[in-house]
């Protein structure tokens, strides 16, 4: 808190608009192209994130979050549009939202032949504040990894240097976080624990910005966008974006799963079809009649034992699947099938 | 400015915690030390040398007593034919072969001129080049004594002479030149990796998007390499007057300068290296191909300056190396002051200032 | 264009099993990495082999492609044991992984040719099967590109046809799709089930616990020990969970190391 007010005392003239108050994050028509153009990594892209919201950006490598993250955290320069962080202008007042945000890259950013405690120390000694100064905010992640304290970055699993590199973003008190995909590589068990962890941090008043690669991990979020090939597909709570799956989604399994999504792929009733887990995904095309029972009907009919059909309520990874599919925004989309 | 303390003491762990930085630190040194004034030294000893027809007549002979008095040589008299020579040289048997005409006498004392031939292994030229300046000097001196005591009976002292080397001592001239190296090594390729290492682990970012003033990122990473740096030149210097025997003749504080001043060019040199680059391995192999041969090439310790041809004279004013070696040449081996080495301490400022500069203009506060 | 899988069923278990592990061990030190392990995979079988980070997988796929050997215990993978012919399981074998699969620098025909060259691919048969392959996946756009200019999801896919080009009887797939978006992911599969078809057994890591879902049988690797090893409908049934994500919390969350 000291140190807080010592930086504005350093800018008088740069205080945040008031109006910008509720909204610490603001991108506004963003677009970012590199190698001359050839790549458009970032199009036309806008979104607010609300103070104390946990805004998780979703979306596969390669979709532009990163250099998303990048703009917001002053480090890359978009071409065109504008944004702000905490009400500062991220080109202008790039100095104000350096001394005010928490970032955690995508590689976790620890040196790795520095203990923890030496690195937690550094990075609380480079933001002008000391670690007990808000001790109270990383206690709770800081007391799973005291018991290593004395040992090298290095040599820590990676679930704990998860766990180290968000103390150090957060040894400052940020009011607004950014982590670039904390979660990616990270096993199952790790991941929950990192979800827990950032749902305590909401509790504090910390607007978080998340992304991953993970669609299981949007419901954890209080808001999401849907990224793919630098454009955002959707934004929206995890509910309204699964509320506007336009059509009736269907749930099929029989015995032979294999074999009963090969038939369902050359059935011109079925407008898509997809393997989700241990079921298969089935829209259909315009029709009369009862969906259930011309599902059942057709598959039976095809020879397939043990069939159930049951209407779903979409995930996130259903809409994205949609987006991406109808939209022909994806890549992948000249493939042999 | 706790920040940049804790961030030096920082860079500080780093170095100490790398078992490779530690070694090109402290190893190299060392190596090079011993290497340049050992094994790569064009200093003579024990040379094979044939004589032939060294007993043609008395003044063949005095010379040949003379020859094989000095330690250089090991003297074989044997009397061979040219293609014999070749076939010595070419086993590697002899360094040298010396010549006596038949009526040598005759010729230098009634003529007044004889003619000797030398015959040296060119495949080594820095030895063969020491080994004929040692047999002209050798003859010179015999020549002088004649002449000036042509009417008295001969007493022979041979006494050879060769300036600021008067020991023969080949490894001087090389403690400049690996000073400048191992400085430029330690300052240029450390520095330049220790930035760029930031960026390849992602650090970077993070310490961009932090109140740290980005510029001090690179003053922090830089003062590690001074403080090493000096203690590098310390222990070169310890090495240099008390293992090779190599004596400082002026001024300690004026050399210490001239070398703080080399130090911050080759820092400034690798911190505009790290500016440029994104990987360690590019950084290094810039350090190392754009900057080590230059140094090795151009500086004139290993190949001397005055044989290149006058575009690689101009490049060699480019090098700072050149400059450093040339001054501290200078004060070290010939106790020249200040007035000697002004014009060379101000082109190592010229080029700290520009170097700087670029550096500092260029620095990114960003990414891209 | 829909998303869509072509599966079929694996191939009944042939009489050799293309691989076959038993008490593999292997110890750094003190540190038991792989902690005797035992198991057989089918000829043609899908087979996920998934565990926390740490739990010893990387270091037990090391031992079975020939790249490490192991402290104890026995294996052997397309015949071939794990001590004595490395070099013939090398030859039997592809390999893909997240982090290296493709020269970034070469166009997608230069990159098959490389590998194929390297597995003693005849020059005759690259000529021709090569600019097929190109044409199989779509690429003939992108033939004069470099590798490092397409999308991740197409990558994996050039990825995973170069490690099948010299026809091995086993791939081994390291974490195939991380990041890959769901519809190329999907895709992806595809080509597993394919490969599958034709006899192919499949060797392959996940984050991903949907695509768990997709392996005819899988184990769950905790602290270098197996411990479970079913299929994925037996294994929801035995811990009584709704889907894989909940079998692996479950066993991994007992997990005393993670990754080293």
């Amino acid at each position: 808190m000291v140190k807080c007010s010592s930086m504005k005392k350093n800018n008088p003239n740069s205080a945040p608009a008031a109006d910008h108050a509720d909204m610490p994050i603001i991108a506004d028509h963003i677009s970012k192209s590199y190698n001359k153009g050839a790549v458009n990594a970032l199009r036309d892209v806008s979104f607010e994130v609300k103070k104390g919201e946990l805004f998780g950006l979703i979306g596969p490598d390669g979709a532009g979050k990163t250099t998303l993250f990048r703009i917001l955290t002053t480090l890359l320069q978009a071409d065109k549009g504008q944004a702000r962080v905490s009400g500062y202008d991220v080109v202008k007042d790039y100095k104000q939202i350096r001394s005010s945000v928490g970032y955690m890259p995508g590689k976790f950013s620890l040196y790795q032949d520095l203990t923890v405690e030496e690195n937690l120390t550094f990075f609380a000694t480079l933001f002008g504040t000391s670690v007990a100064a808000h001790y109270e905010l990383i206690k709770d992640i800081y007391d799973q990894i005291k018991p290593f304290s004395d040992r090298r970055a290095g040599k820590l699993s990676g679930g704990m240097k998860q766990k180290l590199a968000l103390c150090c973003a957060l040894v400052h008190r940020p009011t607004v976080l950014f982590l670039d995909e904390p979660t990616t590589g990270v096993d199952v068990v790790s991941r929950r624990e990192f979800w827990e962890m950032l749902q305590q941090l909401k509790r504090q008043g910390i607007t978080i910005l998340v992304s991953t690669p993970y669609m299981e991990e949007a419901v954890r979020c209080d808001r999401i966008a849907l990224i793919q090939n630098g454009q955002l597909l959707n934004i929206g709570t995890p509910s309204q974006i699964t509320d506007t799956f336009p059509v009736k989604l269907y749930a099929v399994k029989a015995a032979s799963i294999y074999t009963l999504l090969k038939d369902l792929r050359s059935w011109t009733q079925a407008e898509s079809c997809y393997a989700f887990g241990d079921l298969l995904h089935v829209t259909l095309g315009p029709h009369t009649g009862d969906d259930l029972a011309l599902i059942r009907e057709y598959a039976t009919a095809k020879g397939h034992d043990q069939v159930t059909v049951q209407r779903i309520a979409p995930s996130i990874e259903d809409s994205f699947i949609r987006l991406t599919t109808t939209n022909s925004l994806q890549y992948g989309s000249a493939d042999q099938s | 400015m706790k920040q940049l303390f804790v961030f030096i003491r920082k860079e500080f762990y780093h170095v100490f915690r790398d078992r490779r930085t530690l070694l090109i630190l402290f190893g190299l040194p060392l190596v090079q030390i011993l290497l340049f004034g050992y094994a790569l030294t064009s200093e003579v000893k024990n040379a094979d040398l044939v004589i032939m027809n060294g007993s043609v007549d008395p003044l063949a002979q005095q010379l040949t007593a003379k020859l094989r008095s000095a330690a250089f040589f090991n003297v074989q008299e044997k009397q061979l034919s040219p293609t014999a020579i070749e076939k010595e040289f070419k086993k590697g048997n002899i360094k040298a072969a010396l010549v006596f005409p038949s009526g040598f006498s005759s010729d230098f004392i009634k003529a007044r001129h004889a003619t000797l031939q030398v015959l040296t292994d060119g495949s080594e030229p820095n030895i063969s080049k020491t080994i004929a300046q040692y047999i002209s000097a050798i003859v010179q001196d015999f020549q002088r004594e004649h002449q000036a005591m042509a009417p008295a009976p001969l007493t022979i002292t041979p006494e050879l002479r060769m300036l600021y080397n008067e020991e023969g001592n080949g490894s001087i001239n090389y403690v400049p030149g690996v000073l400048a190296l191992i400085l430029m090594i330690v300052c240029t390729a450390l520095t330049s990796v220790a930035v760029v290492r930031e960026k390849e682990t992602g650090t970077m970012e993070v310490l961009l998007v932090s109140p740290f003033k980005p510029v001090m990122v690179l003053v922090a990473k830089a003062v590690p390499f001074l403080v090493l740096s000096l203690a590098n030149f310390s222990i070169i210097l310890l090495l240099a007057v008390y293992v090779l025997n190599v004596p400082v003749a002026g001024s300690l504080l004026l050399l210490f300068l001239i070398t703080l001043l080399f130090i911050i060019t080759s820092l400034s040199f690798g911190l505009l290296i790290s500016n440029a680059t994104s990987s360690q391995q590019v950084a290094l192999l810039i350090s190392m191909m754009g900057l080590m041969l230059p140094t090795i090439i151009f500086t004139g310790f290993i190949f001397p300056l005055e044989n290149m041809p006058l575009i690689f004279q101009w490049i060699s004013n480019l090098i700072p190396a050149k400059w450093y070696y040339a001054a501290v040449k200078a004060v070290m081996l010939k106790g020249l002051g200040i007035a000697y080495v002004w014009k060379e301490m101000l082109m190592l400022c010229i080029m700290t200032t520009l170097l700087l500069t670029i550096t500092v203009k260029r620095f990114k506060i960003r990414l891209a | 264009m829909d998303p869509q899988i072509n599966l079929k069923p694996s191939s009944p278990a042939a009489a050799g099993a293309a691989i076959e592990c038993k008490e593999l061990t292997k110890k750094f030190g003190d540190f038991v990495a792989v902690d005797r392990i035992s198991f057989h995979v089918n000829p043609g079988e899908i087979f996920g082999f998934l565990g926390a980070n740490g739990a010893g997988k990387t270091t037990a796929m090391r031992m079975l492609c020939g790249l490490s050997y192991p402290s104890s215990g026995h294996a052997t993978v397309a015949g071939f044991d794990v001590y004595r012919q490395q070099e013939k399981i090398k030859q039997h074998i592809g390999y893909m992984s997240q982090k290296f699969s493709l020269y970034d620098d070469l166009t997608p025909l230069e990159n098959i040719t490389f590998f194929g060259g390297i597995y003693g691919v005849a020059d005759k048969v690259i000529k021709e099967r090569g600019p097929a392959l190109i044409r199989s996946l779509g690429l003939e756009n992108e033939a004069s590109k470099l590798v490092g200019a397409l999308p991740l999801g197409w990558k994996q896919k050039l990825a995973f046809a170069v490690a099948m080009f010299h026809q091995p009887r086993i791939v081994f797939l390291d974490e195939p799709t991380g990041g890959v978006d769901p519809v190329t992911r999907r895709q992806f599969w595809d080509m597993i089930y394919e490969a599958a078809g034709t006899g192919v057994t499949i060797f392959v890591t996940t984050h991903y616990m949907d695509e768990a879902e997709y392996c005819n049988r899988i184990t769950i690797m905790v602290d270098g020990k197996i411990e479970a090893l079913d299929t994925p409908a037996h294994l929801k049934q035995r811990f009584a969970c709704d889907n894989m994500d909940e079998v692996f919390y479950r066993l991994a969350r007992t997990a005393r190391r993670s990754d080293s």
